[in-house]
């Protein structure tokens, strides 16, 4: 089994498809949303975890493309200037879900997409500004 | 008798290449198996830093006259005002002075960028005198055009700090990083047992005119900093609970590096710079032995609520606890986060213990030592 996080990009003229309906009763995956914005005629986003083989999370990946909505792993979407990093810590401050943590010994910041929740509270804690979300 | 071994002979050692030097966080190690006696006779240089948000810095510039001449009055650099009610052309650049309306762009910007060898965008204007008659000027300085660049900042390097917590329902944006409602979060901001003025509490060998490392150059120790306060509470291993000394500190910002001098914005608060400090601590005798071998499980701190505004004391904790990434609090658990960087810090402590070794970095005596206060004045409203 595997599981990854995605970020499901819905145009603003949907299609009325059950995707997660679908993906759970037809494909088997095991769907968890994590975060899920979406209005009627506005672009949505939905950000959920998919576990499943890793041979139908990819079948469930081109149906959800088949549908006209766009869906990428989490960690293309979120960027972090791992270059630019004086690994002060501030943005381990807000992460509640664990996605930034210190290293004890090393006293590094590590970055783990798969826990990450989207709630974007480290794009404003970042003293060097160095985290951006593509998902608007 | 004990071991005792001066400065001088010290700096013998080193130029020699015979000089033990080891970082705070080796002697704090070293510590728990060894006695002070034992650790006085093997080390001779303990090095010690620390590279966090450090608000209370800035830069002296002299522009270089034009001709005809210019006082210079209402100054900008990159559109940040810098202060100019000194001589002509004079200037200081605080680094949390602001570009408004940009606000995320600042004085610590305009420093970092200076340092990086970038064009900054200089634009002054004055009512013109018969001896400076010119009024408005707009050019591009850098570096290598201005006169003297000298960073002095009048508060660094405070000898230990808060921990932050927020008590109330909403989410907290502070100098101490963002904090989480109903204590979500606690924040803390020292290098612990590598942290200077941790590791020579009564500030013995640290005074005016003490050579350090300073934003990746030589610098020195000017003063004592503002809110010098030897008056704190100190707990049985000789640490003040709470912030209490700091160092006003001077050095040639041309020769710095933008790798120790970072500039930073905290969300609604403003901009800051973290600054790189590296302080050799020598070890004199068996009590700067003791001194230096502190441990953070010894180092300990006031854990305040940054939310409600009166800054009140809640309880508290050790620099163990805090790096371990979880306190207690009146029996919650709560996580930490530091913001001061000590993977930085740890590579100015190496950095200075290679100069050091390899006889590129004489100790000083301290010209004059600081004063002992008793505590800091408040600012009474008398009107």
């Amino acid at each position: 089994m595997t599981s990854k996080r995605f970020v499901l990009t819905f145009p603003p003229a949907a299609t009325g498809e059950p995707i997660t309906y679908n993906l759970i009763k037809k494909y088997d995956i095991m769907v968890n949303i994590v975060r899920a914005d979406v209005s009627p005629g506005k672009i949505g986003h939905l950000v959920m975890e998919m576990t499943a083989p890793a041979k139908v999370l990819k079948e469930g990946m081109q149906y959800i493309k088949q549908q006209n909505v766009e869906c990428e792993p989490i960690e293309k979407k979120i960027h972090y200037r791992s270059d630019l990093c004086i690994h002060c810590g501030a943005c381990s401050a807000v992460c509640f879900a664990g996605a930034l943590t210190m290293g004890r010994e090393t006293a590094e910041l590590s970055f783990d997409p798969e826990k990450c929740v989207v709630c974007e509270l480290c794009l404003k804690s970042c003293p060097l500004n160095l985290f951006s979300i593509d998902i608007d | 008798m004990s071991e005792k071994r001066s400065i001088e002979e010290i700096n013998e050692k080193i130029r020699n290449g015979k000089a033990v030097v080891l970082t705070a966080e080796q002697v704090s190690a070293m510590g728990k198996e060894m006695t002070p006696a034992e650790i006085t006779r093997r080390v001779d240089v303990v090095t010690t830093a620390t590279f966090g948000p450090m608000c209370s810095s800035g830069a002296f510039i002299n522009f270089g006259h034009t001709t005809p001449p210019m006082r210079m009055e209402k100054i900008t650099l990159n559109n940040v005002p810098a202060y100019g009610g000194i001589a002509a052309v004079d200037a200081y650049i605080g680094a949390t002075e602001t570009a408004m309306p940009h606000d995320t762009y600042g004085g610590a910007h305009v420093i970092e960028d200076l340092i990086a060898g970038k064009d900054v965008l200089l634009q002054a204007s004055a009512k013109g005198t018969d001896c400076y008659p010119r009024t408005e000027i707009k050019t591009l300085i850098d570096k290598s055009s201005i006169n003297e660049f000298i960073m002095f900042n009048p508060r660094n390097a405070y000898q230990n700090y808060n921990v932050a917590v927020n008590s109330t329902s909403k989410l907290k944006f502070t100098y101490m990083g963002t904090l989480l409602p109903a204590f979500g979060n606690a924040n803390f901001s020292t290098s612990g047992e590598l942290s200077p003025l941790l590791n020579d509490p009564e500030l013995r060998t640290i005074g005016i005119g003490t050579r350090i490392f300073f934003g990746g150059t030589t610098g020195y120790v000017a003063w004592n900093g503002t809110q010098f306060n030897t008056g704190k509470p100190l707990n049985e291993h000789g640490i003040p609970v709470g912030n209490a000394a700091t160092l006003a500190l001077i050095s040639d910002a041309k020769h710095m590096s933008t790798q120790f001098i970072k500039a930073a914005y905290f969300e609604k608060y403003g901009v800051t710079m973290f600054v790189g400090i590296g302080i050799p601590v020598p070890v004199l005798d068996e009590d700067m032995a003791r001194r230096l071998s502190i441990r953070n499980s010894q180092i300990e701190t006031n854990i305040i609520d940054y939310g409600s505004g009166n800054f009140e004391i809640l309880g508290q904790t050790d620099y163990e606890s805090l790096f371990s990434g979880e306190i207690s609090l009146n029996g919650k658990k709560i996580r930490t986060a530091p913001l001061s960087s000590v993977k930085v810090a740890r590579g100015i402590a190496d950095h200075l213990k290679k100069e050091i070794t390899e006889g590129r970095f004489l100790l000083t005596q301290p010209v004059a030592l600081f004063p002992v206060t008793t505590g800091l004045n408040s600012l009474n409203i008398r009107l």
